[in-house]
């Protein structure tokens, strides 16, 4: 990696004037690193300089009330998946967070990093690869290897995005709580991701100099189920070639509301309108869970190399649904 | 007749002991060469290049040169030559630290005049490609065919065919300890090397010839090493190089592999690709065989591998040849050629024993002449259950289903001559053993310590082992073809007995026996035809007085013997809507010899299975035809098994008889079609490409549906 200078943070105000000055790249944030540093040994990123945001006060706690859950952005990974109330009534939030790497990176990683992490696909990874994401011409993806890559919302980039909890969160329509110079907002976690057509270059809405400081999560009603299915080649570390994160609202075998949002197969994390329609106010069983599986990816474009991707997604989709009622 | 005696009579041999360096291991104690660190120590590393094919027109190491920290730069390739494939070598720095070596290097200008590459079989065999050796015409080379009985008589006479392609894409090494050296020149007439190396005084003679040393001023060093699986026999450019920038600097270099560098330069195992048709009678003999194949090594040719395997079929012809492509060569991978062959084999058995209407087991039973393989069919079919198997492949009902299947090997193993050794016995009852082989991994420290102790009646950790070092100036082969411990261990038996009559030369006259009447007890001597008359080992040595007793050993023919069968079963869960294959149980039946130790034993089986299931499962170098690269030079795109894919594994030594067999490479060979017939009997459908992935099992779910 080239040199850096390093700060260490102190308040939201310092991080964010800190980074205003430049666009992206010549300043940036570093929590757990389990991300960044590889960038930053492969050349990805050349920062100038490093902003330490571990030693920002009071952003490292969960809070857990009636309304809901408050997650700080410097919470690690592990904790979010050993929390026993989330464990109890954010399912599929700690089950996601489980998914993610191996117990060592948990440990260190964090949920901002974690939303903020950037794509896994080789190309990118390499550093004299100059492709789209990069500004260059191509996605070599289109006519390369991509196996790994999207089968949903790509075009005219394919990554897939490669956070775990993000599904999650989105599954439990959670907001996000974003620091700027101009102060503080509060958005949806769905509309914090965006598609490459509206940005190739980056994987959702922050600005150069703005921070994600906390998420928050309302309290799924009682009679709420949750699952995050992850399929992936190797149990661990290994990125989910499909996950599904299904938040369904039951009574007896009906469902009464259903989020379904797919991880691994789009560069955002995916809710799918379809699958959900195809579940609301329905007695789930076998055929219902079929056909939501088969709305979830009807309109599917995939690759040379992930046409398995569709059946895969389309069965994830299924088995989610069935476990809402068995 | 030498003899490693009875089975009753061994105290030790044959046992299960705990690894002498285990402890040291777990603990990080260990030294390896990655942890070795001299005064004044300087950092090396090597600039590779990142395309695949192309002209250097130019190269300029000045600003590296002047980077302030940088002690010796030196050019790898000359202006006008060719790069071959990505990874090759451009040039190498030296420098203070490890982070200015690195900077050293990206300060460095290389001008390529890129040409035109192929990295895949499929390219490189493609009309008009583009030819990347210069010494062959096009990119295949000149196939070898063999042909054995009459094959068209053969097939003529089969009452079912089957023609099939396999393919096994090619595998890297993935040595967790990567490639290097720490160099330093004592003087300018003498090498010191720390080499994470299979063959200390192999690279002990590559350096010394490089160098213009005579042997012995070169001293080679492995105390510990991190995996090689046959890819770590000589220094290597690496090795070359950091001796060089040693000498340059006059200071102490250690230059390691980068896991990218291990990955692109370091070997492989090259790929295989099989069209092979064969037949069986009604009764099921194999009486045809027509088999067409090819692999790549890379920039190189070696692409080898068996076929047929195993089984006899009296009419066969093959042709195999082998294709270049831009990408690093192949170098000897753990049992070269195979797993491979056994993949593809025993696929196809398994595929003719379908048409048959026969058991798989049964047929392979028919054309099976090895004896011990027979009985270990009977051992591993009952600790596996194979009367669980579905008798209609693919039958199971449910969302996961479960297969078992079969798969065989073969290997050498018996070691031969080269070895030197010396056991010492000091006046103070301390003992040593001193050999220049090194230990891999396998344990080979530990056997010599209960060769040892078993000739003395000693325990092991009384016997100080000292392996690793060609400075004593005792020779052993390089760590390959499974020969080590069958070469090794006769020549430290014949020394551990050699200074036992001489040690009791001094003890008759103080028990007043004839020696041939002495015999070793446990810590003791005493007179076999007076159990009264003893004494105590501390006290028997310490009529040495001043002196010392140090014996060498010879090889010894009677004491070792090659040739191994195996077989191993599999059974498998697949999740038929994620295609995922989860290995549930290996029973690995291991034809052995005579273990040494056999825990260590057990853990070499081990390690073979999981090294077959990565290839069976996971493991595959991914070359990409737009860009020329590697696309998975890393530990997270290539995938090899963690935690998560590791059966339950029921090795079994399967003794056979009481000589010396090497067992490092054939566990890792049976395990490849087992798995992937188990795979097939659980879902009914017949994955022929490795690694089996969810994308190959569900595509072909799919096709099964259509
Ligand atoms: C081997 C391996 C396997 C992995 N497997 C998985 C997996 O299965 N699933 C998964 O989801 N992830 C996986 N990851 C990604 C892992 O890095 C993240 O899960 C982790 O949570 C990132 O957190 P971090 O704090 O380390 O991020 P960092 O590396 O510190 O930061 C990542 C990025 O986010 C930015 N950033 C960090 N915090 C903030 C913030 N508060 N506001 C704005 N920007 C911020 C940084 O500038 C940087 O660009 C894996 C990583 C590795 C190395
Ligand atoms: S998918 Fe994105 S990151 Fe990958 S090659 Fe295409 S543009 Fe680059």
């Amino acid at each position: 990696m080239d040199k850096f200078s390093y700060v260490n943070a102190t308040s939201l105000k310092q991080v964010t004037s800190l980074l205003s000055d430049s666009g992206w790249g010549e300043v940036m944030m570093i929590a757990g690193g389990t991300d960044l540093l590889s960038e930053l040994k492969e050349y990805i990123e050349t920062p100038k300089t490093l902003v330490n945001l571990k030693t920002l006060p009071g952003m490292d706690s969960i809070s857990a009330n009636a309304s809901g859950l408050k997650i700080g952005a410097l919470v690690t990974v592990a904790d979010i998946a050993m929390h026993p109330t989330i464990q109890q009534h954010y399912t599929v939030l700690a089950q996601a967070a489980a998914s993610v790497a191996t117990p060592q990176i948990r440990n260190v990683g964090t949920l901002g990093g974690n939303l903020c992490q950037r794509p896994r696909c080789w190309y990118y990874r390499d550093e004299t690869v100059n492709c789209l994401k990069k500004g260059g011409d191509i996605c070599y993806a289109v006519n390369g290897l991509s196996k790994y890559h999207a089968i949903l919302g790509g075009d005219p980039v394919y990554i897939v995005h490669p956070s775990d909890i993000a599904p999650a969160l989105i599954a439990l329509n959670a907001s996000l709580k974003i620091a700027g110079p101009e102060g503080e907002k509060t958005l949806k976690v769905e509309e914090f991701f965006t598609l490459p057509a509206a940005n190739p270059f980056r994987e959702n809405v922050l600005e150069p100099n703005e921070i994600v400081v906390e998420v928050q999560v309302p309290q799924p009603k009682p009679n709420t189920k949750s699952f995050y299915l992850k399929a992936r080649e190797k149990g661990a570390p290994d990125f989910a070639l499909a996950s599904v994160a299904g938040v369904f609202e039951m009574t007896g075998k009906t469902c009464q509301t259903a989020s379904v949002v797919l991880g691994g197969v789009a560069p955002a994390p995916w809710r799918s309108a379809e699958a959900e329609t195809a579940l609301t106010g329905k007695m789930i069983n076998e055929s219902v869970s079929r056909k939501a599986g088969a709305e979830a990816v009807k309109d599917a474009q995939p690759m040379n190399d992930n046409v398995y991707k569709v059946t895969l997604t389309q069965n994830l989709v299924s088995r989610t649904a069935m476990m809402a009622v068995s | 007749m030498a003899s490693w005696g009875e089975a009753s009579q061994s105290r030790l041999i044959g046992k299960r002991i705990a690894r002498l360096s285990g402890k040291e291991k777990v603990t990080g104690k260990a030294k390896y060469t990655f942890d070795i660190n001299r005064p004044g120590i300087l950092y090396g590393r090597i600039l590779r290049s990142e395309v695949a094919h192309a002209n250097v027109t130019d190269l300029d190491l000045t600003r590296a040169e002047e980077l302030p920290g940088v002690k010796a730069v030196i050019p790898l390739i000359e202006v006008g030559r060719k790069v071959r494939f990505q990874g090759q070598e451009i040039a190498a720095v030296a420098a203070e630290t490890d982070d200015i070596a690195k900077d050293a290097l990206r300060l460095i200008y290389i001008e390529l005049e890129e040409l035109p590459f192929v990295v895949t079989e499929a390219d490189a065999m493609a009309e008009g490609a583009p030819q990347i050796r210069d010494d062959w015409k096009g990119n295949q080379s000149n196939p070898g065919t063999n042909k054995n009985g009459d094959v068209e008589a053969g097939f003529a006479e089969a009452a079912v065919t089957v023609e099939a392609t396999y393919h096994t894409p090619v595998q890297t090494h993935v040595c967790l300890e990567t490639h290097g050296h720490v160099a330093e020149w004592i003087d300018e007439q003498n090498l010191t090397v720390w080499a994470s190396t299979q063959a200390v005084f192999g690279v002990r003679n590559d350096l010394a010839r490089r160098f213009e040393l005579p042997a012995n001023q070169v001293r080679v060093i492995t105390e510990h090493m991190g995996g090689g699986f046959g890819s770590k026999f000589g220094p290597g450019v690496e090795g070359h190089t950091a001796a060089q920038l040693s000498r340059m600097t006059g200071r102490p270099v250690k230059l390691m592999l980068t896991r990218k560098a291990e990955h692109l330069v370091a070997g492989n195992r090259p790929s295989m690709t099989q069209h092979v048709k064969a037949g069986a009678t009604r009764d099921g003999r194999l009486i045809a065989y027509d088999m067409r194949g090819y692999g790549t090594g890379g920039i190189s040719s070696g692409a080898g591998f068996q076929a047929p395997y195993v089984y006899h079929v009296p009419n066969r012809r093959t042709e195999r040849f082998n294709v270049a492509v831009n990408a690093g060569n192949q170098r000897a991978m753990r049992a070269p050629g195979h797993p491979q062959g056994a993949f593809a084999m025993d696929s196809l058995m398994d595929e003719l024993a379908e048409k048959l209407g026969m058991n798989p087991l049964e047929f392979r039973r028919i054309n099976d002449s090895n004896e011990v393989r027979q009985a270990q069919y009977t051992l591993g079919a009952q600790e596996i259950g194979w009367h669980r198997r579905n008798s209609v492949p693919g039958s199971g009902t449910g969302i996961k289903k479960r297969g078992i299947g079969v798969g065989s090997g073969l290997w050498g193993g018996g070691g031969g001559r080269g070895t030197q050794a010396r056991v010492t016995i000091n006046a103070d009852g301390t003992v040593e053993a001193v050999t220049g082989t090194q230990d891999i991994g396998t344990g080979i420290r530990t056997a010599i310590a209960i060769i040892v102790a078993e000739e003395l009646g000693l325990s092991p950790t009384d016997i100080s082992v000292k392996i690793g070092d060609s400075g004593p100036g005792l020779p052993s082969g390089g760590s390959g073809g499974s020969q080590t411990t069958a070469s090794v261990a006769p020549v430290i038996k014949t020394a551990a007995a050699a200074a036992k009559q001489k040690l009791f030369e001094h003890v008759g006259p103080l028990l007043q026996a004839p020696v041939d009447d002495l015999r070793v007890g446990t810590g003791t001597i005493y007179v076999a035809s007076d159990r009264t008359k003893t004494v105590a080992w501390r006290q028997a040595t310490g009529l040495l007085g001043q002196e010392s007793i140090s014996e060498g050993g010879t090889w010894d023919q009677e004491l070792r013997q090659g040739g191994v069968a195996g077989t191993q079963f599999a059974e498998v869960e697949v999740d038929t809507q994620t295609g995922h294959v989860k290995v549930l149980k290996i029973v690995a039946v291991q034809d052995c010899g005579l273990a040494i130790n056999r825990l260590t034993t057990e853990s070499q089986i081990n390690g073979g299975v999981i090294m077959g299931l990565g290839q069976a499962l996971l493991e595959e170098r991914i070359m990409d035809p737009q860009t020329g690269r590697m696309l998975n030079a890393n530990l997270e795109d290539y995938k090899v098994p963690g935690t998560f894919e590791i059966p339950e594994i029921k090795s079994i030594v399967f003794d056979t008889h009481r000589k010396v067999t090497g067992v490092g490479e054939p566990p890792c060979i049976p395990t490849l079609g087992a798995i992937a017939n188990a795979v097939y009997n659980a879902i009914g459908v017949r994955i022929r490409e490795l690694p089996i992935t969810p994308d190959k099992v569900l595509t072909a779910l799919a096709e099964k549906k259509a």
